[in-house]
């Protein structure tokens, strides 16, 4: 391991995630309302709330695709209004739809993906080999992943969202409609990526999922309502799961 | 009774998507089907709605043969498809209005059964489908699954990607419906809605795994299960993975849901056995089987 060098060292080195006060707004309308948290690095963050919460909204301006009307927000180390072409290449993403293609082999999306990023062919290659290793794909590695079953699509494409080892990957319901099995395998994937060091940072409506995170906010009408680890929002709002946490907040 | 399923068997070329499916659902039942994408249930439901044949196998709904007498069937039946199929640039009123003329029915004699559910939706009447959230378009599908009073109701993932909230009220309605005497099929991937259900069947790749009440079928489930916590999750998976007398290692939430092979189990050698892999802060206690445990064990 290098040791990193004197400007890659600062006072907020373990922030990842800084926001202060951030907001979006739509003429009149405050879909995101100032909204302040830090996420830490290797940290599995669960970002929640009703739809039109603003979640959306929010994420969107986290991963640089669109300017905040105020605050601050730094992700990655990079400023969301001056930096947002870095913060891009720093970052993962994997939506909820399935978003390899069909009709390339799992072997050609890799490839594919891996170069979209700017990584050497030498790289791909070493990628390439550890990731179909690790999911235990050998025997399919050249086949096309639109034949795969649905939860070995879903492992590939989080393992595909990192290819690039970015500092933070975004998930959006990862794991919606899988077997209780794939999932668990997919979540000891996810406390795999942030054990080393990755930031993961979830968007769900599935409160089991919320479960699994170091901690959790709760978005309601732009505004984060509630922020901290699943157990303690449990014993302050004395419900013994996440759905009454959010039900509660939600409903008033 | 409300559904016979006789042995009911489907493919799509090599897949098997039914495999000598048989159960029943009594009348004015809340039955769920319980399962991941790709379990079947898509299938099963399009077989039972006179949409698609089965290659072997007999059903019945409402009394009615799913083959000889389909077109009664689709007078008697209310079907919600998992994706939305409204017409998105239709209003609220004019979706409604449209199933309820094609059903030989008006909004107004069977306002009733709706009432409670389009009350919500009502203020937005004028607005389009298309431009609705997703909880309003899940009521007005349902408003308009139920417009002409079918006797039996099929749900198809009605809850896929809505809130909490949403999600709730949903069930609620559904419970009130039950007591409307309507017989109600509806299949769901999230295991926490099975317990909401009178009786469920688990199902995965084609077969049923079990059918009971969500509390019985909980009762099934052949070992204590403990809930294991330590300082570091990814060291604790791989850790109880290693250990040579484990059954079952499922990440539950915070814990790990951790079950032994020995007849003897003793906590204190699993944490002592813990500790030398460099663990701490190690919590260890029993807990209960839930839903998913349970599918877990079925399908392993």
């Amino acid at each position: 391991m290098r040791l990193p060098l004197p400007w890659e060292i600062n006072m907020n080195n373990k922030k990842v995630i800084q926001v202060d006060r951030l907001t979006k707004m739509f003429g009149d309308f405050t879909a995101v309302s100032a909204i302040t948290f830090d996420v830490e690095k290797g940290e599995i963050f669960g970002f929640l709330g009703a739809n039109g919460a603003g979640k959306t909204t929010a994420i969107k301006m986290l991963i640089g695709i669109s300017n905040p009307t105020s605050g601050k927000a730094k992700v990655a180390g990079f400023d969301v209004f001056t930096n947002a072409e870095n913060i891009k290449k720093n970052i993962g993403y994997m939506s909820q739809k399935f978003a390899l293609y069909d009709d390339l082999t799992v072997r050609e999306n890799i490839t594919f993906f891996g170069g979209i990023y700017g990584l050497t062919r030498k790289r791909i290659k070493e990628k390439s080999n550890a990731l179909i290793e690790e999911l235990g794909l050998k025997d399919v590695a050249n086949k096309l992943v639109g034949a795969l079953p649905s939860g070995w699509k879903q492992k590939l494409s989080f393992m595909v969202s990192l290819i690039h080892d970015p500092k933070i990957v975004f998930l959006d319901e990862p794991t919606g409609g899988v077997d209780p099995i794939t999932r668990r395998q997919f979540w000891e994937l996810i406390y795999k990526a942030a054990h080393n060091g990755t930031t993961v940072f979830v968007t769900t409506h599935y409160m089991d999922e919320a479960e699994y995170c170091d901690r959790v906010s709760i978005m309601v009408n732009g505004k984060i309502e509630a922020l901290d680890t699943p157990k303690k929002l449990k014993e302050q709002f004395k419900v013994d799961n996440m759905n009454d946490v959010f039900l509660k907040l939600a409903r008033g | 009774m409300g559904i016979t399923i006789r042995n009911i068997s489907k493919s799509y070329k090599n897949v098997k998507a039914l495999q000598d499916i048989s159960f029943n659902v009594k009348k004015g039942e809340l039955f769920g089907l319980i399962g991941p994408d790709g379990a079947g249930k898509t299938t099963l439901f399009r077989v039972l709605t006179t949409l698609l044949f089965a290659d072997q196998g007999s059903a019945t709904v409402a009394e009615f043969d799913v083959v000889k007498d389909y077109k009664s069937i689709r007078n008697n039946v209310g079907y919600m498809p998992g994706r939305f199929s409204l017409y998105q640039d239709l209003t609220i009123e004019e979706n409604l209005e449209f199933f309820a003329t094609i059903f030989g029915t008006t909004i107004e004699e069977n306002y009733d059964l709706i009432k409670d559910i389009y009350i919500q939706i009502e203020p937005f009447k004028n607005r389009r489908a298309g431009k609705l959230s997703g909880g309003m378009k899940q009521k007005l599908a349902l408003c308009c699954a139920l417009i002409h009073k079918p006797k039996v109701l099929f749900l198809d993932e009605p809850t896929t990607g809505v809130d909490p909230v949403s999600r709730k009220e949903f069930w609620e309605m559904l419970k009130r419906l039950q007591l409307k005497g309507i017989t109600i099929l509806v299949s769901t991937p999230y295991m926490d809605e099975a317990a909401l259900c009178d009786r469920i069947a688990l199902i995965q790749n084609g077969k049923i795994l079990e059918i009971d009440t969500p509390k019985e079928i909980v009762k099934h489930y052949p070992k204590q299960i403990y809930n294991v916590k330590a300082n570091n999750m990814y060291r604790l998976i791989n850790s109880l993975k290693a250990y040579e007398h484990n059954h079952s290692v499922y990440p539950f939430g915070e814990y790990v849901h951790y079950t032994d092979s020995r007849t003897d189990f003793n906590t204190e050698d699993l944490k002592t056995y813990l500790e030398t892999k460099n663990l701490s802060n190690i919590y260890i206690d029993k807990t209960v089987a839930t839903i998913e445990d349970t599918f877990m064990e079925l399908a392993k």
